[in-house]
């Protein structure tokens, strides 16, 4: 009943049968119960020119999860974000849409595809009505002749802008009301509950905490755990590791371009996490830290 | 299962205190923004009625039909500049190009009517001929100014003065810069062609239907809602699957066509295709839309206003002509008009991020 109870201690199964932390490039949680992700990357790779952004990542979301994407500045959590929205096209690799390989050529076949963003600017038109950002670029048009202009079926977008912030039970007051009069906490509602409306397979948030205060960065994250509560599951990269470690079901680390853990919180703390990212769990030796 | 969520994202009425760092609306907060929304909508229809007054005070020919009927026609070129420079404001441009657009526009088709007719080709022919030489001719400037714009990511203010420069010398190069007088009869008629009793004339029709399509378009339809959006946040925009330099270069080239249509009107008005015609003729189109509320950056903006902003620049001209003032102080009115707009849009602005 409670959305923001963490469900990190509810035991999902052994998917993680050698413990959490394994080494080096090949595993961001490759599924070992059998079902079928709803969405994997395989060795994918990025470059920007001679700089390595991803040299390879495996990574796996599942129906009804919360995965946490960490790693430091340049880790590449961003490229790999931008590469599943659609932003920009991998070098090597496949991504995996129910077990299906993809390309997606733009941010709008990957949106087709299910996959929706909630990018850390929100991503809002503040001139634009609740309703008309909610449905911006997938307008319904009304039936009969006036189609053929395009004509709006503002009505309709109306009442399903309702229904859509309403099962998420996230309440904005008038769906006509600017997104730009609303407060920081209702923008960050809108944005998700526009990726809630779309996206039927998973739920990409870059940095949704970013911009926010303490308390509304809670609210967040139970928000979080209420949209994988109806299913999608969500992919959430974050610099906040205790939120992380709170909301997240899993939590998969990048390090210089490789997932260099996948670890559950359930079993490993704060700190862990941290080392992971700094790379000094991976033989401590490096110098300086 | 009820899933309990975060007040921030509630109704402001259940807001507890001590809310997020950005702060709730109050309602009565909103109320009292609404009331500033509202007046910021229609105060320039206030002033306009307030011109109305005071010019007819001081001028009641004013309220003849021979004054009515001058304020339109004048208002005709400048409305359909408008109404294309308000689709590109609204999307964060502007269209320094269109006067001169306009001035070319009617000497090119002037040049094409005048041959048609020396070589004895029908005359009604030859004014459709002329028409869509104009509205093509616009059209393909239009779209070059787009394409610069978002192939070359051209800033608007850069390509469309490079426009301008370049188109605005050459009305001055065809025809040896002399005006072109020799045209079909139908241009005559058709400037000065009444509808409604010798109410309205027919070039004073044509750019209302010009103006009520495209505020439907603006308003009402997903093309216009994407010129909004494109304005309001182009990131966003692009990342919902709009694709933006095809809208871009579809405003501008609407933006072109209808500068071509308002110069084959300037054509019928004077009966005669003119060098000189739409000199300057941008800026006031920019200031019509300003006043009428539309925002340089972007995002904001009606064609209502737009409308309401044109009527305001051409009463000061017949205005201050009845009152028996130089109708050069129309430019100076027109000045303080239109920084006052933008100062009080400013000012409204402000107001509602506070």
């Amino acid at each position: 009943m409670v959305a923001d109870e963490p469900r990190f201690g509810d035991g999902g199964g052994p998917r993680d049968a050698d413990g959490p932390g394994r080494q080096a490039g090949t595993d961001g949680g490759v599924a070992v119960d059998g079902e079928v992700p709803v969405i994997a990357v395989r060795g994918i790779t990025k470059h920007f020119g001679s700089i390595q952004a991803l040299r390879g990542v495996d990574l796996d979301v599942r129906r009804g999860e919360v995965v946490g994407l960490v790693g430091d500045n340049g880790a590449g959590k961003s490229t790999l974000v931008n590469i599943l929205s659609g932003a920009l096209q991998p070098n090597g690799g496949t991504i995996l849409v129910d077990g299906k390989a993809v390309t997606f050529g733009s941010s709008l076949e990957a949106r087709r595809l299910g996959i929706e963003t909630v990018y850390q600017d929100l991503s809002l038109a503040p001139d634009l009505s609740v309703w008309a950002n909610i449905f911006l670029g997938r307008e319904e048009t009304v039936k009969g002749p006036l189609r053929v202009f395009g004509w709006l079926d503002r009505r309709a977008m109306a009442r399903s802008a309702e229904a859509d912030l309403e099962r998420t039970r996230i309440r904005i007051g008038s769906v006509s009301s600017l997104a730009g009069r609303l407060s920081g906490g209702q923008r960050q509602a809108i944005a998700v509950g526009r990726a809630v409306a779309w996206g039927s397979k998973v739920i990409l948030m870059d940095e949704p905490t970013a911009a926010l205060g303490v308390e509304q960065q809670e609210r967040v994250g139970q928000l979080v755990r209420s949209v994988c509560e109806n299913g999608v599951p969500v992919l959430f990269i974050s610099h906040n590791l205790p939120q992380v470690h709170k909301i997240c079901d899993r939590v998969v680390v990048l390090f210089q371009g490789r997932v260099v853990a996948n670890l559950r919180p359930a079993e490993s703390s704060v700190d862990e996490i941290v080392a992971w990212i700094t790379g000094a769990a991976m033989g401590g030796a490096r110098s300086g830290l | 299962m009820p899933l309990r969520l975060p007040s921030a994202l509630t109704p402001s009425g259940s807001v507890s205190p001590g809310a997020g760092p950005e702060g709730e609306a109050t309602p009565t907060r909103a109320a009292w923004l609404n009331w500033v929304d509202r007046t910021g909508d229609f105060w320039i229809v206030g002033v306009l009625g307030l011109m109305v007054l005071v010019f007819g005070v001081l001028a009641p020919d004013l309220f003849t039909r021979a004054s009515w009927l001058n304020t339109s026609q004048y208002a005709v070129e400048f409305l359909l500049l408008a109404i294309g420079q308000t689709f590109v404001i609204i999307t964060g441009g502007i269209d320094l190009s269109d006067g001169a657009v306009l001035g070319f526009t009617g000497m090119v088709s002037g040049v094409v009517m005048q041959s048609m007719l020396a070589s004895h080709e029908n005359t009604l022919f030859t004014t459709i001929v002329g028409f869509a030489v104009a509205l093509a001719l616009g059209a393909f400037i239009g779209f070059v100014n787009g394409y610069l714009i978002t192939r070359l990511k051209l800033p608007p203010f850069i390509v469309t003065l490079g426009t301008l420069t370049a188109i605005g010398a050459a009305p001055s190069l065809v025809n040896g810069g002399n005006e072109i007088v020799n045209l079909p009869p139908q241009i005559g008629t058709l400037g000065t062609a009444t509808i409604l009793g010798g109410w309205i004339y027919a070039t004073v029709l044509i750019a209302a239907v010009a103006c009520v399509i495209m505020g439907l378009a603006l308003h009402r339809t997903r093309y216009g809602l994407r010129t909004f959006a494109i304005g309001s946040n182009n990131v966003g925009a692009r990342r919902s699957g709009i694709n933006v330099n095809r809208h871009l270069v579809m405003v501008y080239t609407v933006s072109g066509t209808l500068a071509g249509l308002a110069g084959m009107m300037v054509t019928a008005n004077f009966d005669t295709a003119t060098p000189v015609a739409g000199q300057n003729d941008e800026l006031s189109a920019i200031a019509a839309v300003v006043i009428g509320g539309a925002s340089l950056f972007g995002g904001r903006g009606t064609m209502l206003g737009t409308v309401v902003g044109t009527f305001i620049i051409a009463l000061l001209v017949t205005g201050l002509v009845l009152v028996g003032v130089n109708g050069s102080w129309e430019q100076v009115a027109t000045g303080i008009i239109v920084v006052a707009a933008v100062a009080l849009d400013q000012v409204r602005l402000r107001l509602a991020e506070r």
